[in-house]
């Protein structure tokens, strides 16, 4: 179960991580700052499993991987938008970072409720609100790709 | 195929076909689309007769690239991919221009990490500070981009490269990781918008100008996981330079990619910048007569004025004519988008003989050595010092808000860079307005935004 934070359309690469601390190598560290252009509460009180919502065009801007990295290591478990920045879904996917892709999804939940999320199936359940929304389904390719342990597994065979 | 729908314009000058509801359906199981110019590189560089969009492939890459930023990522990626070498030493390309000359220690020790991955994998293009050039400046300057070429980096504006004729994409640092050790990509082959140019642009409209213009027709999520191509009789009248800040914005429309048909001025500039250290091979690909679009757009380029966008989004845009009075308290000229010589030529041009106004700041910087010499040469580079501007070396430095010209709470910058984004050049409550080298000359004379036509 986890918490929603709700974001607007086109949140970009450079309010979820702003340049000026990609001089800092450690994810940990990064993650501090995460979101904070937009939401300065973010970093200090997002919790393991909680969720972000948001508008479409997530992810826009940068091809900073960092920007999927700060929300997977703040604590993150997935990210629901219509539709993400290519370059983003892209990151999101070789680091590790769950994204669903539902437009009715990213319309009906609100800020602070209660979501949970089955990854195969692409189920998205609001408790709060007692509805499901079914996501896009991962691309057969992509799918396979995870079942690979991801890029650096499937690099590494 | 098919046959299209012409509306009216959704802009002045513009006129929109769609080609939904084609014959796709009766025609299916006889003939196929023809391809796009980016499937056909995708297919070619897959070693297929043909793909279509939504189709899965892997492609050889031609260059793969990085940056002080996003290459440390990549480096750390690369390690852990058991492959003690790269696939091939001269396709990597390694450029530490973000917040290079060194901006901190930590920036310092980035990039230390990339120069001494270049060194152990004997890395032929690595460019030190000194040689270093904003990237997406200096590979086609150096000749290590040609049409025909399927290439990735990690950064957004990858996508420059287009203006070449060539396939190229902005992915992330694991990406790179990966094509570094095994000289390949996986991409989802592309559907493509259309983008019909005629005309000739008007007096101080460049590249800048027509690419802003057209983000704010289809938004910055208009060309989401497609290509942008453009054709037309209008390319014969926009130069290479214009070209290359044209594709370079294609990703702030979302865009995989932007590509350019090749034509005579295409072939003069690879002619004129051939790679000393790397053997290219240049292919010429065409669209097929009757590779399927999902939208074509005519844009006329006499129509278009100087354009500007407004915070925070590129797509924010407003025709200099209706901009209002927008003081400002810094001017940047360059930048991977327009930081070429023809960019500072139009600074030149509009600086010589003027004082920059009080209370603004304006900061020159080429975008390669090359660049900065030719202005040395040609005497922009006093034109600009005698003017009160700041003239240094290549760096992306203030576009991300890194170094050499950050903004404080409540300043207004006119930015011939790339974003608008809130905190984009500095403090989250400064703003950015993007604009075309002439417009960003013009504004920091006159203290505000200006159409340089009125300075």
């Amino acid at each position: 179960m986890g918490k929603v934070y709700k974001y607007g359309d086109n949140v970009d690469t450079d309010v979820i991580i702003p340049a000026r601390y990609l001089n800092i190598a450690d994810p940990a560290e990064l993650a501090t700052h995460a979101m904070e252009d937009i939401d300065q509460d973010f970093a200090k009180t997002v919790k393991k499993g909680d969720i972000v919502v948001a508008g479409k065009n997530f992810g826009s801007g940068s091809s900073r991987e960092h920007a999927p990295l700060v929300l997977k290591v703040a604590g993150v478990k997935a990210v629901i938008a219509p539709t993400f920045a290519r370059i983003f879904y892209r990151n999101a996917f070789n680091i590790g970072l769950p994204i669903l892709e539902s437009a009715e999804a990213a319309e009906r939940i609100d800020a602070d409720d209660e979501v949970t999320v089955d990854f195969k199936t692409g189920r998205i359940r609001n408790k709060t609100k007692q509805e499901t929304y079914q996501a896009e389904p991962f691309p057969e390719f992509m799918t396979k790709l995870i079942e690979k342990g991801g890029l650096v597994e499937y690099v590494k065979k | 195929m098919g046959v299209a729908r012409t509306t009216t314009g959704t802009a002045k000058g513009t006129t929109k076909k769609t080609t939904k509801g084609t014959t796709k359906e009766t025609t299916k199981k006889t003939t196929k689309p023809g391809m796009t110019m980016t499937q056909k590189i995708l297919a070619a560089h897959a070693g297929l007769d043909y793909v279509k969009p939504g189709q899965f492939i892997e492609a050889n890459l031609d260059i793969v690239l990085a940056n002080d930023i996003t290459g440390p990522p990549a480096i750390r990626e690369f390690a852990k991919m058991g492959r003690r070498k790269v696939f091939d030493k001269t396709k990597i390309v390694l450029v530490p221009d973000h917040f290079t000359p060194n901006k901190d220690i930590k920036a310092a020790e980035q990039a230390k990490v990339l120069r001494e991955f270049a060194k152990e994998q004997k890395i032929v293009n690595y460019f030190e500070v000194g040689a270093m050039g904003i990237e997406h400046a200096l590979l086609p300057e150096q000749g290590l981009t040609v049409a025909g070429d399927c290439i990735i980096g990690a950064d957004s504006h990858t996508c420059t490269y287009g203006a070449l004729g060539a396939f190229s994409t902005g992915i992330g640092s694991t990406d790179m990781a990966a094509g570094m050790a095994t000289g390949k990509a996986w991409f989802k082959v592309p559907s493509a918008i259309k983008f019909e140019l005629t005309g000739r642009p008007g007096k101080w409209v460049g590249g800048k100008d027509v690419i802003l213009h057209i983000i704010g027709l289809i938004g910055v999520d208009g060309a989401l996981y497609k290509s942008m191509e453009f054709v037309g009789d209008g390319l014969a009248n926009l130069s290479m330079d214009d070209r290359f800040t044209m594709a370079n914005m294609a990703i702030e429309a979302g865009a995989k990619n932007g590509i350019f048909a090749v034509d005579e001025k295409t072939r003069a500039y690879m002619r004129a910048h051939k790679s000393k250290t790397t053997t290219k091979q240049i292919k010429v690909y065409a669209a097929d007569r009757n590779a399927a679009y999902d939208e074509v757009y005519v844009i006329d380029l006499s129509k278009i004025r100087p354009t500007v966008s407004f915070p925070h989004l590129p797509d924010n845009t407003k025709p200099i004519d209706k901009v209002g009075r927008v003081k400002i308290d810094q001017a940047v000229i360059g930048s991977c988008t327009n930081g070429r010589l023809e960019d500072m030529e139009i600074a030149a041009k509009i600086l010589k003989g003027r004082k920059i106004a009080d209370g603004v700041r304006c900061i020159i910087i080429p975008g390669t050595q090359q660049v900065y010499l030719d202005c040395v040469k040609l005497g922009y580079a006093e034109i600009f010092i005698k003017a009160g501007a700041v003239f240094s070396t290549p760096t992306c430095g203030p576009c991300l808000g890194g170094h050499m010209g950050v903004l404080a709470a409540g300043e207004k910058a006119v930015s011939t860079t790339n974003r608008n984004f809130v905190g984009r050049m500095g403090h989250v409550d400064s703003e950015v307005y993007l604009a075309g080298p002439a417009v960003a000359a013009a504004s920091a004379v006159a203290g505000l935004l200006i159409d340089p036509a009125k300075l």
